[in-house]
C-alpha cells in the first residue's frame, strides 16, 4: 500500500501530453480552414447576399410602410384586431424609443435563419422519422447541439470564416435548428396508423402519403416546432452580435461591457417584444389553420 | 354457381424479428401460447385456407386478437405473409412488384376501416375523392363523382364539411363512398361497423345490402359480431387464435357448429331472428296428384302419414287428411278435388324468418306447407322441427354432455357479451 496516490489525484494526462493534443488539432484545424476558409465561404455567398439585400430592404423601406405590411401580416395570419394592435402599438414604441434600424437587422436576421432552419429541418425531420437508423444517428447529435455552450461552437466558426453575418447565422441556426427537426420526427411518427394505412391502401406511393397525409397531420407538430425555433434563435442574438452580428444584441453587449443599464433594458425589451409577435402571430395561425382537425365539439 | 374470385392458399404469419426461422416450430403443430413463450414471436396466422366467392358478402369472424385484422390485411397486402400465397382472379398477389402492387390496390380493392381512417385536414368532398387524385384523376372529374357517391350514401350537401363535424354514422358513410369511388370490384371492410351505437349500425348494414343488390361487389367483411354476421354474410368464416375452425354457409354455422368454440358462439343468437324457413324445413317427396277423392284416397293409403299436400301442374293446391278424405269418399267418391276439401292451414314463405311464421306453425298439427311466391311446393316444416330448432339445448347437447366444458364456456364467451358488460356503465354514466 506504499503508492496510493493515484486515489487521491486523479491519474491525468500530463501538461504535456495535453499540450501536444491541443496543439496538433488545433493547428490540424488552422490549416484545414486556411485551405478550404475562402471555398466554405463562398458556398455561403448567396445566403450573405440574400441577407444583406432583406437587412437593407428593411431598414431602407420606410417605418410606416414596414408597420403596414407587418400588420397586414399579423392580421391575415391571426384575423385577430386585439393581436395587430398591440403589434403595431409595440413597433411605435421600439421605434420612438430609438431602436429602429437595430430591430430591422434582428428581424431580417431572425427571418434568414427561421427559413434555413426550416428548409433544413424539416427534411431532416422527415428522414428520421423514415429511417430508425438514421435518428439513432441524430438523436445524440441534436443532443449536442442544444446543450454544447454557444461559445464553444463559436470559435471553430470564427475560425473558419472570420467574424461577421455569416458565422452568427451559423451559429444561430446550429442553436435554434433542433426543435424544428426533433419536432418533425416526432410528428410524423405520431400521426394515426389507420389513416395512413387507408392511404396505403389507395395506392398511395410514398410521395403521395408524405404530402397527403404524413405532413399534413404532423402539421401542429412542426409548427410547435417553428415556434419554439424562432424563440431560440431569437435568444442567441445577443450572444451572436458577439461575433459582429448587427441589431439589437450589439447595444446589449455594449451596454454589459459599460454597465449601461437602461440601454440594456430598451434593448433587451425590444427582443422581448419581437418574440412576442412571433409567437403570438405563429401561434394563432397554427391554431387557425388547424382549427378543423378538432372538430365542432371541443 | 358464382366463380371464385380470391383464394387464399396455406397462409401463415408469424410476428417478430426472424419469423422465417421459427417456421419449422409452426409446422410441428405448437399453439400460440407455446410459439410466443419458446420464441417471442407472435403466431398471426396459421394454414388459413380460404375462397371467396365473386359477388358474395364473405365475413370473417372471430373473438378480439383471432386474426381478423391480419387476415383482411393480406388481401391487399398491407401486412406481408411469412408463408403462403394469395389469389386474386388468378393473380398471386404476393409476386406483384411496387408499382403493379400500387395499380392493385388503386383499382382493384378498396378498403374501409373501423375507425374510419379519414383524413382530418380534408374535407368531406377531398375525402371521398382521395382514391380517384391518387390515380390521377383530373380535381373536377374527381369531385364530380364523389359526389355522385356522397349522394349514392346519403351525404348530398356534406361536401364541404370536416370530418370531425360529423356524427361517427356519417364519418363511416364517407369512409364507405371513398371506398365506392374508385369503382374497386372488391371492398375490404374492417370491423366497419364497430365503431358505431346500434341503431345507426343496423341502418349501415341495410344500407350495405340495398348497395351490394346494385354494386354486386365481392365483399370481404370483418366483424365480431354474429348478428351482424349473419345478416350480411352469404359466407362466414371464424377464426381462433390465427386458426380456421369452420367456414361454412350461416345457417350451417347455426345449427352444426364445428367446436365448442363456434358454438360459444352462436348460443346467445336469436335463432328465430336469423334463420329462415328454407334452411329448416323438411323436403317432401311425396304428394297427392290425383283429381278425385277416389284417386286421392287411393294414393293416401299407400302413403305411411295420415296427410299429404295436393299438388299439380299449377302448383301447390292445398293440404289433404285422410281423415276427411274418408268422409268425402262415402258423400261421394267421384267429385273433384277443390278448394273445400283441403284442410285449413296456410302454406309459408321459404324466405321467411322463423319468427315470423312461429305462431301459426306451433298452433298447427300437421307440418305446414312451404310453397314459394311462384306457387311452388318446396316442403313442409313440423311443429317438432321448429322446436327442435329453436331450444337451445337441441345443438348444444355434446357441449354439454362434456363435464369440462361449462369452465371452458366461461372463457370462450363471444366479446360481444363481454363489451356489453363493459359499455353499459359508459352510456349510464
Ligand atoms: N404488428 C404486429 N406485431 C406483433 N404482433 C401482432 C402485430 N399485429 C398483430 N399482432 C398479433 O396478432 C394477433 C392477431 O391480431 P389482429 O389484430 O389480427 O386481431 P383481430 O382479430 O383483428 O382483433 P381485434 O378484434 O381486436 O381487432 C394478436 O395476437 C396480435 O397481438
Ligand atoms: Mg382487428
Amino acid at each position: 500500500m506504499a503508492d496510493a496516490s493515484w486515489l487521491t489525484s486523479f491519474p491525468q494526462l500530463s501538461r504535456m501530453e495535453l499540450l501536444t493534443i491541443r496543439k496538433t488539432l488545433d493547428g490540424a484545424y488552422k490549416a484545414f480552414s486556411r485551405e478550404y476558409g475562402d471555398a466554405i465561404e463562398s458556398i455561403f455567398h448567396p445566403i450573405l447576399a440574400f441577407l444583406v439585400w432583406f437587412e437593407k430592404l428593411l431598414i431602407n423601406t420606410p417605418w410606416p410602410i414596414i408597420i403596414l405590411v407587418i400588420g397586414a401580416i399579423v392580421y391575415f395570419a391571426s384575423r385577430s384586431w386585439k393581436l395587430l394592435t398591440g403589434v403595431v402599438i409595440a413597433l411605435l414604441l421600439v421605434g420612438f424609443f430609438g431602436m429602429w434600424e437595430d430591430t430591422m437587422s434582428t428581424l431580417s436576421m431572425i427571418t434568414v435563419c427561421t427559413l434555413i432552419s426550416i428548409v433544413l429541418g424539416i427534411p431532416i425531420g422527415i428522414g428520421m422519422a423514415r429511417s430508425d437508423r438514421f435518428q439513432k444517428v441524430m438523436m445524440p447529435i441534436l443532443d449536442v447541439m442544444q446543450t454544447m455552450p454557444a461559445f464553444v461552437y463559436l470559435i471553430p466558426v470564427v475560425m473558419l470564416l472570420g467574424i461577421g453575418k455569416i458565422p452568427g447565422l451559423i451559429s444561430v441556426v446550429i442553436y435554434a435548428i433542433p426543435p424544428v427537426i426533433r419536432l418533425t420526427n416526432l410528428g410524423i411518427r405520431l400521426v394515426d396508423s389507420e389513416v395512413l394505412e387507408a392511404a396505403t391502401a389507395f395506392g398511395a406511393n410514398g410521395r403521395q402519403r408524405l404530402f397527403n397525409v404524413q405532413i399534413p397531420l404532423a402539421m401542429p407538430n412542426i409548427m410547435a416546432g417553428i415556434n419554439q425555433t424562432i424563440m431560440m434563435a431569437l435568444a442567441m442574438v445577443v450572444v451572436a452580435s458577439m461575433i459582429g452580428v448587427k441589431g439589437l444584441g450589439q447595444p446589449v453587449l455594449k451596454s454589459i461591457q459599460n454597465q449601461y443599464f437602461t440601454l440594456g433594458l430598451f434593448n433587451g425589451l425590444a427582443i422581448v417584444a419581437l418574440a412576442i409577435i412571433f409567437d403570438r402571430v405563429s401561434q394563432a395561425y397554427a391554431k387557425r389553420s388547424q382549427k378543423h382537425m378538432k372538430g365542432a365539439h371541443s | 354457381m358464382s366463380n371464385t374470385l380470391i383464394e387464399v392458399k396455406g397462409l401463415y404469419k408469424l410476428f417478430g424479428s426472424n419469423p422465417k426461422a421459427h417456421m419449422p416450430l409452426v409446422h410441428q403443430g405448437l399453439g400460440k401460447d407455446e410459439i410466443l413463450a419458446q420464441t417471442g414471436h407472435t403466431l398471426g396466422l396459421k394454414d388459413i385456407n380460404l375462397s371467396i366467392k365473386e359477388g358474395d358478402i364473405s365475413v370473417i369472424m372471430g373473438l378480439s386478437g383471432s386474426g381478423k385484422s391480419t387476415l383482411i390485411r393480406h388481401f391487399n397486402r398491407l401486412i406481408e405473409p411469412t408463408e403462403g400465397q394469395i389469389l386474386v382472379g388468378g393473380t398471386d398477389v404476393m409476386s406483384l412488384a411496387e408499382k403493379d402492387l400500387e395499380q392493385f390496390r388503386r383499382h382493384r380493392m378498396s378498403m374501409v376501416f373501423q375507425r374510419f381512417g379519414l383524413l382530418p385536414h380534408r374535407t368531406v368532398l377531398d375525402n371521398v375523392s382521395f382514391g380517384l387524385t391518387i390515380q390521377g384523376i383530373k380535381k373536377k372529374e374527381a369531385n364530380e363523382r364523389a359526389i355522385e357517391w356522397l349522394e349514392t350514401v346519403g351525404l348530398g350537401g356534406y361536401e364541404n364539411q370536416y370530418p370531425a363535424q360529423l356524427s361517427g354514422g356519417q364519418q363511416q358513410r364517407v369512409g364507405l363512398a371513398r371506398a365506392l369511388a374508385t369503382n374497386a370490384d372488391i371492398l375490404l371492410m374492417d370491423e366497419a361497423f364497430s365503431a358505431l351505437d346500434p341503431l345507426i349500425r343496423s341502418e349501415m348494414q341495410d344500407q350495405l345490402v340495398e348497395l351490394q343488390e346494385k354494386l354486386q361487389k365481392t365483399i370481404i367483411f370483418i366483424t365480431h359480431d354474429l348478428d351482424e354476421a349473419l345478416r350480411l354474410g352469404n359466407n362466414i368464416a371464424i377464426l381462433k387464435d390465427g386458426e380456421l375452425v369452420q367456414d361454412d354457409k350461416p345457417e350451417e354455422i347455426l345449427l352444426n357448429p364445428a367446436t365448442d368454440y363456434v358454438e360459444a358462439f352462436v348460443r346467445d343468437v336469436n335463432r328465430a331472428r336469423a334463420l329462415t324457413v328454407e334452411t329448416v324445413m323438411q323436403p317432401q317427396e311425396f304428394r297427392i296428384t290425383a283429381t278425385t277423392i277416389e284417386e286421392a284416397l287411393k294414393q293416401m293409403r299407400a302413403h305411411k302419414d295420415d296427410y299429404a299436400y295436393h299438388v299439380t301442374d299449377d302448383g301447390y293446391q292445398g293440404m289433404l287428411s285422410q281423415e276427411s278424405l274418408e268422409e268425402y269418399y262415402q258423400e261421394d267418391k267421384t267429385a273433384k278435388l277443390t278448394e273445400e276439401h283441403y284442410e285449413d292451414l296456410e302454406p309459408i314463405a321459404p324466405d321467411a324468418a322463423l319468427e315470423e311464421i312461429l305462431p301459426e306453425t306451433l298452433a298447427s298439427d300437421y307440418p305446414v306447407p312451404v310453397v314459394d311466391e311462384e306457387g311452388e311446393f318446396m316442403g313442409s316444416l313440423s311443429r317438432d322441427a321448429l322446436a327442435e330448432v329453436l331450444s337451445p339445448e337441441a345443438s348444444s347437447e355434446e357441449a354439454n354432455t362434456d363435464k369440462s366444458a361449462p369452465s371452458e364456456e366461461g372463457s370462450e364467451t363471444p366479446a360481444e357479451k363481454d363489451e356489453s358488460k363493459v359499455k353499459q356503465p359508459t352510456t349510464s354514466a
